[in-house]
């Protein structure tokens, strides 16, 4: 079972998610969990000790806590747990922070469904 | 009977002369100088006739005289020399008088002599008085003519005045009228400029907001997109379960599957009334006329235009970050306003908002302050039902006004803002638009270092 967790400020943002992993949460491979902030997302994960959390997927643009500085403090209390930016914004900028930052990958909204999903199912594979 | 004849002769020298400013009267000269001739002609032939015929020389003596008279007494070029002939006339009469009776009645001539002495010299007084007269009227009529002439050099000079005085007032009138229009092109000129400054006002606030838009326009539609392929495929999947013998169908599978796409297909909804209500807000904050006032929700509108105002200075500045508070009053009636106006007002508040804590924020980083790390960037939007009317609230716990600037904030073109940062013109149209346009209040309250706090009253 791959616990990952997913933050964003915009709520359908779960809707959404558990309708593509339907199949993987049915079949018990996958568990996943939500925050809308980064303040949230930090509770989230402080709340197993050593955090359940392998992997988290984060907007960057929300409101207090943005993304990057969520992924600072994650790779910071967490270094195990991979983070992968999820942003409408895909500049150079971003990107660069965000990798420079340990990020490991970095999705552009639209959400591309089908290579999320493969880096997913890369990460319940490898497991 | 020579003396009427050598006063007709010296009579005739004076008239010819004309009055100081006539014209001589030449076209009489061939008369007054036949009456000379006569004159002298008749004075000899009294001289060398026999005394018998005294009679007749002294008769056609009066001729020569008064031929004179008559000449001057109705001839108009003679007018000024009447009174000269008057003095004479006496003389001339009692001599004429005295003559005829010295030759008809010698006898009786020689027995009152003395009378027509006495007489002679009457005549004489008198042609002495008038000659003083004269001369005194002559004096006074040249002083009158003097007069005259200066009166009318006066005139011509009043007159010159007036003209030049004519075209003065004209050349005045066409300047105030060119001026009139000067000012009236100036005016209209300044009025344009304000027109466009106010548009430039909204255009900039537009501007700031594209990114916002743009962001808050992309959200829903990758929601529309997302859901409709994730439909489809929750679809694909219902008919691959569909296709199943009945005995090994998962039916609540059916069901769960259906109401997946029952929800998405109403998220799909949602998401595109987002996405359609905030292009219409940006088309209603663009427009230029002055909307309509309508029944409001400001909750809506508050909330909405605080998302545009946060991802707009997010997408523009990456490393803008701030949080931000709603704290919205479920009980706040729907209020009669302009919901562009209003809402450019909000969104002008908590832009200015944001700005002030992210320069807080700056400001701090760049002193080293050990608070930089402490603090916490936070615009909060409030809104409250008050027992009459509606209160909005936009705080921000950035720099505060200094007290010597509060009362100039809502100046035109008062900016604390660096030259091409912002018009001036923001918080001033907005206490415009919330005092005049909607017979609100809008005040300010702040204390430096800590806060600052925009209040509006709308009723």
């Amino acid at each position: 079972m791959t616990k990952i967790l997913i933050v964003d400020d915009e709520r359908d943002v779960e809707t959404l998610f558990r309708q593509k992993f339907r199949k993987e949460v049915r079949s018990g491979d996958l568990e996943l969990v939500f925050a809308f902030s980064g303040d949230e997302a930090l509770q989230v994960l402080s709340e197993d000790d050593p955090p359940e959390v392998v992997y988290v997927f984060s907007d960057i643009n929300m409101p207090g806590m943005t993304g990057l500085e969520l992924l600072k403090k994650v790779k910071d209390k967490f270094p195990l747990i991979n983070v992968s930016m999820i942003s409408a914004y895909g500049d150079t900028e971003n990107y660069q922070k965000a990798m420079s930052s340990g990020a490991k990958e970095f999705f552009t909204k639209p959400i591309d469904f089908d290579s999320l999903k493969r880096e997913i199912v890369e990460l319940i594979t490898k497991k | 009977m020579n003396t009427i004849n050598i006063i007709a002769f010296f009579l005739v020298f004076f008239f010819r002369k004309p009055r100081r400013g006539d014209l001589p009267p030449i076209k009489w000269y061939p008369v007054l100088n036949a009456i000379a001739v006569a004159a002298v002609v008749v004075s000899i032939l009294n001289y060398s006739v026999d005394k018998e015929y005294r009679i007749l020389t002294s008769l056609l003596a009066v001729f020569p005289i008064a031929g004179l008279t008559y000449l001057v007494l109705t001839k108009p070029e003679f007018e000024g020399k009447k009174q000269v002939l008057y003095a004479w006339l006496p003389i001339i009469g009692i001599e004429i008088i005295k003559d005829l009776v010295e030759l008809i009645f010698p006898v009786f001539y020689a027995k009152r002599a003395d009378y027509f002495e006495i007489a002679g010299i009457f005549a004489l007084i008198w042609a002495i008085a008038m000659w003083i007269n004269n001369g005194k009227q002559a004096k006074k009529l040249e002083k009158d003519r003097l007069i005259a002439i200066e009166r009318e050099r006066e005139l011509e000079i009043t007159a010159k005045l007036k003209a030049e005085l004519e075209v003065q007032v004209t050349e005045r009138t066409a300047e105030l009228l060119s001026q009139k229009e000067e000012l009236e092109k100036a005016l209209e000129n300044l009025k344009s400029t304000q027109d466009q400054l106010i548009h430039a006002e909204k255009m900039a606030s537009l501007g700031e907001l594209t990114a916002g838009i743009a962001h808050e326009i992309q959200n829903p539609l990758n929601f529309v997109n997302n859901f409709s392929e994730v439909s489809n495929e929750l679809i694909a999947e219902l008919v691959e379960e569909r296709a199943k013998d009945p005995s090994v169908r998962d039916e609540s599978l059916v069901e769960e599957l259906l109401a997946d796409i029952k929800d998405n297909l109403s998220k799909i909804n949602i998401h595109g009334k987002r996405a359609d209500g905030i292009v219409k807000g940006m088309l209603q904050h663009s427009r230029n006329n002055s909307g309509q006032k309508e029944f409001t929700d400001i909750n809506e509108l508050a909330d909405e235009y605080l998302r545009l105002s946060y991802h707009g200075l997010r997408a523009k500045d990456k490393s803008f970050n701030a949080d931000f508070k709603l704290d919205l009053d479920p009980a706040l009636p729907k209020m009669e306003i302009v919901p562009q106006d209003i809402g450019r007002v909000i969104l002008n508040l908590i832009n200015n908002g944001f700005y002030a804590v992210s320069e807080k924020k700056q400001g701090l980083a760049i002193q080293g302050n050990s608070e930089h790390a402490s603090y916490k960037p936070t615009v909060w939007v409030k809104t409250k039902k008050l027992d009459r009317g509606i209160e909005i609230r936009i705080r921000d716990n950035g720099n505060g006004i200094p007290a010597d600037i509060k009362a100039k904030i809502f100046q035109p073109f008062f900016t604390t803002k660096p030259a091409g940062k912002g018009t001036g013109l923001g918080l001033s149209m907005s206490y415009e638009i919330i005092t005049k346009g909607h017979n609100g209040q809008l005040s300010v309250e702040s204390v430096p270092s800590e806060y600052t706090e925009f209040i509006i009253i709308l009723t």
